[in-house]
């Protein structure tokens, strides 16, 4: 996937990039509209992050003025939280809105929300030994097998499936899967790879256990 | 709170009427006073001539006849006084010093200054009437010597009087009539000749609370300055929301541009930070920031809602689209504990202000999502009653605690049993508010067995 996050706050921006590209998007930046501009000359994206109060004007009148001639989604991330503007930015045609400061678990969670709800052109397979998984659609395909994921399921597959063969830890885990409001123990990371290796045994892909590390996945061993 | 408009100071409406009817009186007693002034007029001086004619016919008979002053009473002299009314009459014929005829005792002043040939008219008293006479002169010669007669006829004026008192009052019941028509017209005249201005005040009061936008109608050029004082208000009015709303956007992006770095570093901070104790302390971090935002977030929320409440704008809505538009919105988070949202909507329309049911209803359904376990489902149903509409969300929570579950929508409260729930306390207190701007009310239960289910009530139209 290739997003575009149009955003002036460089720290905040740096983050969001790193932490997109964990799950092996690639982001570009841009800190104005105009840098926006030039980057949606040139490249096509999946989907555009778009801030709202930019150096060089509204992100909203962009978006009114770019949804004519863009079919990319746009989530709309704002510092405003008033009742209104949310409603004013989906009228606009922003697919969703998201307001500062926000949850790196939430902004990806409404990321796959938008791309699966405008899935078209958009698609991102992850081949994992014989099987396909498609982390938007949230299925495993495996010769005639077809499995239908649930939302934490397809969000563990997808951080296995990124990094193969590489052992992380139930921290790193946690901090990819869970929002920080919830208080989630180490114990849930145990629940969750449980059941996925259950669900995907007989698929050929195996997570295993590194005692004292965490888990890695082999697949099509 | 709206403020009444000072203490009135009169009703130009009534002003305007008392004026016009106090001039409508005023014609009325005088026109009046002109009939009847008229109308007696007319009365006696047709006696008058009534009477002159019939002193002339009674003079007409006077002629000398061996030298004696003789004359007829003609009949008709008479008849034609009865002919104007029923009053009596009186006659004297006098020659020189001499009574030839009639009452004697009529009193006929200075009978010696009038000229001859001339009707002269007095008006005295007698045998306790009033009467009116007529007296004429002649000079006849009896031998050669020339001799003054008068004929004096007389009337008592009983019969010009009723008559003038008939007219009198009919003109005086002709003059009511007219009044009480001038004061409706005058009535009417203040209602039409106010309307412009009920018509302007409606204009303004109808207008939703966001429309500030000149006001463009036709007024009459007294009104216009009125008019052009009102746009000018309403367009510094505008200009200073505008502000303030600028000013809240900023606040709100200057608080929360921050937070976001914060958070967004502490994030990055995790990702490389293995000591565990470090690790906790980093999410206490976030989750003060996540605390502090949502506050600020709710507290202009709870803000836009207690504004809206007075000027709530009428939306044609339906609190099933409403309902599936906050579902979709919640979706994603839902779905990152597993947690599904069943929608069962009919179709529930209704006038409300759209933009503070749904914050309503995204409050409510928020809660319960963020409250509910993991792996779970939360139930929202629109269901259309007889006069109300309910928007029921059921979660399979630990339900809303111990203790009366009204008070939870007090400001600031949360339940107890929220414990490392990011929240504001004041979620339901907005939804609440809502309701009751609306003729609603929020219910708040627990469930048998588990879980909490908080219903909007409705009414709809």
């Amino acid at each position: 996937m290739r997003y575009l996050l149009v955003e002036d706050n460089l720290e905040l921006a740096e983050a969001v990039v790193s932490r997109l590209a964990l799950d092996g998007h690639a982001v570009d930046h841009a800190a104005s509209l105009a840098a926006a501009e030039d980057w949606l000359a040139t490249t096509e994206y999946d989907l555009i992050l778009l801030d709202v109060m930019l150096p060089d004007g509204d992100g909203r009148d962009f978006l009114i003025r770019s949804r004519a001639r863009l079919e990319v989604p746009v989530i709309v991330l704002t510092a405003r939280s008033q009742v209104s503007d949310r409603v004013v930015a989906l009228d606009h045609g922003a697919d969703d809105y998201l307001t500062k400061p926000f949850d790196f678990a939430e902004l990806e969670a409404r990321c796959r929300a938008v791309l699966r709800r405008r899935r078209g052109s958009a698609r991102n397979e992850i081949a994992l030994g014989n099987c396909i998984f498609d982390p938007v659609a949230g299925t495993l395909h495996c010769g005639p097998k077809t499995l239908e994921l649930r939302s934490r399921e397809i969000r563990l597959l997808e951080v296995f499936a990124r990094h193969p063969g590489q052992i992380l830890s139930k921290a790193q885990l946690m901090d990819r899967l869970f929002s920080h409001d919830a208080e989630v123990t180490e114990n849930a990371i145990e629940v969750y790879v449980g059941r996925l290796r259950r669900r995907i045994g007989d698929m050929g892909v195996r997570i295993d256990t590194v005692r004292g590390l965490g888990y890695r996945m082999e697949a099509g061993g | 709170m709206i403020a009444r408009a000072g203490r009135a100071s009169g009703s130009i409406g009534r002003r305007l009427t008392l004026l016009l009817a106090a001039v409508a009186a005023l014609l009325s007693v005088m026109s009046w006073a002109m009939v009847t002034g008229l109308a007696r007029q007319a009365a006696e001086r047709t006696q008058d001539n009534v009477l002159a004619a019939s002193a002339t016919t009674i003079a007409e008979t006077l002629r000398t006849e061996r030298g004696e002053v003789r004359l007829e009473l003609p009949y008709s002299a008479f008849s034609m006084l009865g002919a104007i009314s029923e009053d009596r009459v009186f006659y004297l014929v006098t020659a020189g010093r001499e009574t030839l005829t009639g009452y004697p005792d009529l009193p006929v002043p200075t009978l010696d200054v009038t000229p001859p040939g001339r009707v002269v008219f007095y008006t005295g008293s007698y045998r306790g009437d009033e009467v009116r006479m007529a007296s004429l002169t002649r000079v006849v010669l009896l031998g050669n010597e020339p001799l003054r007669t008068v004929v004096t006829v007389a009337q008592t004026r009983n019969g010009v009087r009723a008559l003038t008192g008939e007219l009198s009052q009919f003109a005086a019941t002709l003059s009511v009539a007219f009044f009480m028509v001038a004061v409706g017209l005058s009535f009417f005249a203040a209602r039409t000749s106010l309307r412009p201005l009920n018509e302007i005040a409606q204009a303004v009061s109808r207008r939703g609370p966001s429309d500030l936008r000149p006001l463009k109608r036709p007024a009459p050029t007294e009104l216009a300055p009125l008019l052009d004082a009102l746009n000018r208000l309403m367009d510094r009015l505008g200009q200073s929301i505008r502000r303030s709303e600028d000013f809240i956007a900023e606040a709100a992006h200057r608080v929360r541009t921050p937070l976001a770095t914060v958070r967004a570093e502490a994030e990055v901070a995790l990702r490389s930070i293995r000591d565990e104790s470090a690790r906790a302390r980093l999410r206490r971090m976030i989750h003060a920031v996540d605390e502090s935002s949502r506050s600020a977030g709710q507290l202009l929320d709870h803000a836009t809602v207690a504004f809206r409440a007075d000027h709530l704008a009428g939306d044609r809505l339906d609190l099933a689209d409403l309902a599936r538009r906050a579902v979709e919105a919640l979706e994603p988070t839902a779905a990152m504990k597993d947690i599904e949202i069943r929608l069962y909507a009919e179709p529930a329309e209704m006038e409300g202000d759209a933009v503070l049911l749904d914050n309503a209803i995204r409050n409510v359904l928020d809660n319960a999502v963020k409250y509910s376990h993991e792996d779970t489902a939360v139930t929202v149903r629109v269901e259309r009653m007889e006069k109300a509409a309910r928007i029921c969300v059921t979660d399979e929570g630990p339900g809303l605690g111990e203790g009366p579950t009204e008070r939870l929508t007090e400001r600031f409260r949360r339940g107890g049993n929220v414990e490392g729930i990011v929240g504001s306390g004041l979620g339901l207190t907005i939804a609440a508010d809502v309701l009751r701007a609306h003729g609603g009310r929020l219910v708040l239960r627990n469930r048998e067995g588990r879980g909490a289910c908080v219903s909007l009530l409705l009414p709809s139209s």
